[in-house]
């Protein structure tokens, strides 16, 4: 409404409180939005409420514990939060990993980003009103929970890397239960397709909501398929590549607008590429050791470090401080993808309706665990 | 004294009941319909495959504790669910679900009462039902179901608008506003009034979706924004005549589509000799098997569809299904004059 039209009609601005109670903030996320009639004039993102001081109590654990603290920050995801944490550390300590155990963890962490994107993509289309993609979208992420547990035994918290290496080779068969999933798997993102991608709906709801250009995500400090959704080509696994990503061949896709559609075809494009990575990987598995050469105590030579790879919702990095006399680290920094994603969403849903604002929830894949950490 | 008082009061509590059975097992039958589209099975477990989950659903909601808000407006709040449950049960009044029976020496006819007005009856009682909702919203005194009312209320107006300009173009067509002339008047024609007004059709169906509060249209409950939207307060047995009244509504707008578009009780193609067998089929099962498959489609469209914006939502209404509507009616209008 006109300012004028506002005076003279004497409206207010309504004030709700989104979440950290509500079905579709994904989680604790709590929206304070100041409402003119259904249009968010602004909002307040409130963050803290599943705050664990994952970072402080780090530093109280040994170098081992910790892999299974990062298993806690994002939970969708936890196979690439220890291989991030495990990377640095053998960075720090100069270990080589042998080749097997490299291309395990790159099919493993592959399988975790179909995993994550599944659950992005449910939700996503749920908030959106399309609820059986949402089962859809899960039947096949069980298969892959499935393929974890018989890997590692656990579902959702993997504890599945360990520094230097794997903790356990692969089960025997396990590699071509993973390839029957990559077949499975290629055809249910047609399926996915077929319900949104053309559909008006859709594309009503999501084209041009939340537009966002490349200058604003870099300033931002974006990363993730919401960077790439604006059409910048920044992926850690081509750029500096990890475990095996450098003999692997795969695609960076990348959007053109940069609004809710795009980075939704984004990332089902990385379902597609994932799938053709996990392929390579599994079909081309080296024999070799799983575990490098690691001391038997770990306790990393005094220094710092920083080292990202690329999770599925984005860039996700660890800084450490070793003092080179205790078996814990000295500082323990994450920098998680989901909380820097988490900071376009003010302007992200400036001007746009309150239907879009869980809309652009869903779209920047935030997980509250790892914002809170 | 039978004719005047008896038999109307049996139809009546006749046709009240299985109404709210209906109703109930409505709930049920989305339930189902919706499982076997998600690869999923539904409710198992009350009864075999489920079948006795709307009792356990009633009882449990009777059971619930009846909670009023501590600063919403009593009275209003009460009386809002009733206000939208009523009017979807009295449609049926004039809902005929066949001809005449004999039975007891008697002809008895399969609707409570065929008034002259009936279509413009059903237009009007419909729309009292959006009064609940809107007060239902407002007498919470919460700020989710605030905006939920104000949009169901925005969403249902304009709704209005198309839907009866739609029936205008149907009653010329049938040049009769009683549901019984109307079904007569197609029989007369030989043909479902589906294929003489498919646009009409089309759009009773987009408009039918939006004033039952259906997916896509279901912007005043849009769970995912509104967390339940004008019913969020509402618990017990006041949130379970909101739901049910849902229900109904569905079932009122699938029995009047298929009154004025798929001929009622009659068989397809009622003129045509050799399809006479289709007539061994009592009259009124055909009228509940068209309503059924067209209650299908409305879950079926649950099922499939994401939601709506509710600006999108008026501009569809008001930019597109209204002028459509309209042009509708002139083209009527104009083959009417000429032929």
């Amino acid at each position: 409404m006109a300012t004028e039209a506002r005076q003279m009609f004497d409206t207010e601005e309504l004030v709700i409180n989104m979440g950290p109670q509500h079905p579709s903030t994904h989680g604790v996320l709590r929206v304070v939005l100041r409402l003119d009639g259904e249009k968010v004039v602004s909002s307040d993102v409130i963050i803290g409420y599943l705050h664990r001081g994952i970072e402080k109590l780090s530093e109280n654990r040994n170098w081992t514990q910790i892999i299974l603290l990062t298993d806690r920050m994002d939970y969708v995801a936890a196979a690439t939060n220890n291989v991030g944490y495990c990377q640095t550390v053998e960075k720090l300590m100069q270990i080589e990993v042998p080749r097997r155990a490299r291309y395990v963890r790159t099919a493993l962490c592959e399988l975790q980003r179909i995993a994550s994107h599944c659950l992005w993509l449910g939700t996503h289309a749920m908030d959106i009103g399309a609820m059986t993609v949402f089962l859809y979208a899960f039947r096949e992420r069980e298969l892959i929970l499935d393929l974890f547990e018989e890997y590692c035994g656990a579902r959702l918290t993997y504890n599945s890397m360990r520094i230097g290496g794997l903790p356990l080779d692969i089960p025997v068969g396990w590699d071509k239960k993973v390839l029957e999933f990559c077949s499975i798997m290629a055809e249910k993102v047609d399926e996915y397709e077929e319900l949104l991608t053309h559909n008006r709906i859709w594309l009503e709801r999501t084209k041009g909501i939340g537009v966002i250009t490349a200058e604003q995500a870099i300033a931002i400090g974006l990363s993730g398929p919401p960077l790439r959704g604006s059409g910048v080509t920044k992926d850690a696994r081509k750029d500096e590549p990890y475990a095996a990503y450098d003999e692997m061949k795969f695609d960076v896709p990348i959007g053109t607008a940069g609004d809710t559609y795009d980075r939704y075809l984004v990332r089902l494009e990385e379902f597609r590429q994932s799938i053709r990575i996990i392929r390579q990987a599994i079909e081309g598995l080296p024999e070799g050791p799983i575990v490098g050469k690691v001391p038997r105590l770990i306790k990393p030579p005094a220094g710092e470090t920083y080292h990202a790879i690329e999770s599925p919702k984005g860039e996700i990095g660890y800084f450490i401080v070793s003092d080179g006399k205790s078996t814990n680290p000295y500082r323990f920094r994450v920098r998680p993808p989901s909380f820097c994603n988490l900071q376009a969403l003010p302007q992200l849903i400036k001007g746009h309706m309150l239907a879009d604002v869980v809309a652009l929830i869903g779209s920047l894949d935030v997980v509250l665990g790892e914002v809170d950490r | 004294m039978i004719d005047t008082y008896f038999i109307p009061l049996v139809k009546i509590l006749f046709v009240l009941n299985a109404t709210l059975i209906a109703v109930t097992y409505m709930v049920l039958l989305e339930r189902k319909v919706i499982a076997w589209v998600q690869v999923r099975l539904g409710p198992m477990r009350v009864g075999p495959y489920g079948i006795l989950q709307p009792i356990a659903d009633a009882v449990k909601l009777i059971l619930k504790e009846d909670i009023t808000p501590a600063r919403a407006d009593k009275w209003v709040f009460t009386a809002a669910p009733i206000l939208v449950m009523v009017p979807a049960l009295i449609t049926f009044a004039v809902i005929p679900f066949g001809p005449s029976v004999h039975l007891f020496g008697r002809d008895i006819p399969l609707y409570i009462t065929d008034v002259n007005v009936g279509l413009l009856y059903i237009v009007s009682v419909a729309s009292i039902g959006v009064y609940g909702i809107i007060l239902g919203g407002w007498a919470s005194n919460s700020k989710f179901p605030l905006l939920a009312s104000l949009r169901a209320s925005a969403q249902l107006i304009s709704y209005e608008v198309a839907v009866t300009m739609t029936l205008v173009s149907l009653i010329m067509t049938a040049g009769s506003l009683s549901m019984v002339k109307i079904v007569e008047s197609q029989f007369n024609a030989g043909l479902w009034f589906i294929f003489v007004q498919p646009v009409a059709f089309v759009l009773f169906f987009i408009g039918g979706l939006a004033e039952t509060n259906r997916a896509p249209f279901d912007m005043a409950e849009a769970e995912q924004e509104l967390t339940g939207g004008f019913h969020t307060e509402y618990s017990g047995m006041r949130f379970a005549l909101f739901f049910l009244a849902e229900y109904a509504n569905m079932i009122v707008v699938s029995a009047v589509a298929t009154t004025l578009f798929l001929g009622g009780w009659l068989a397809p193609f009622p003129n045509v000799a050799w399809l006479n067998v289709l007539e061994l089929i009592p009259s009124w099962m055909w009228f509940l098997m068209k309503t059924f498959a067209f209650l299908y489609v409305f879950l079926w469209v649950r099922a499939t569809l994401p939601r709506y914006r509710y600006d999108q939502l008026m501009r569809l209404g008001w930019k597109v299904l209204i002028p459509i509507a309209i042009a509708n009616v002139v083209v009527t209008g104009i083959v009417k004059v000429l032929f």
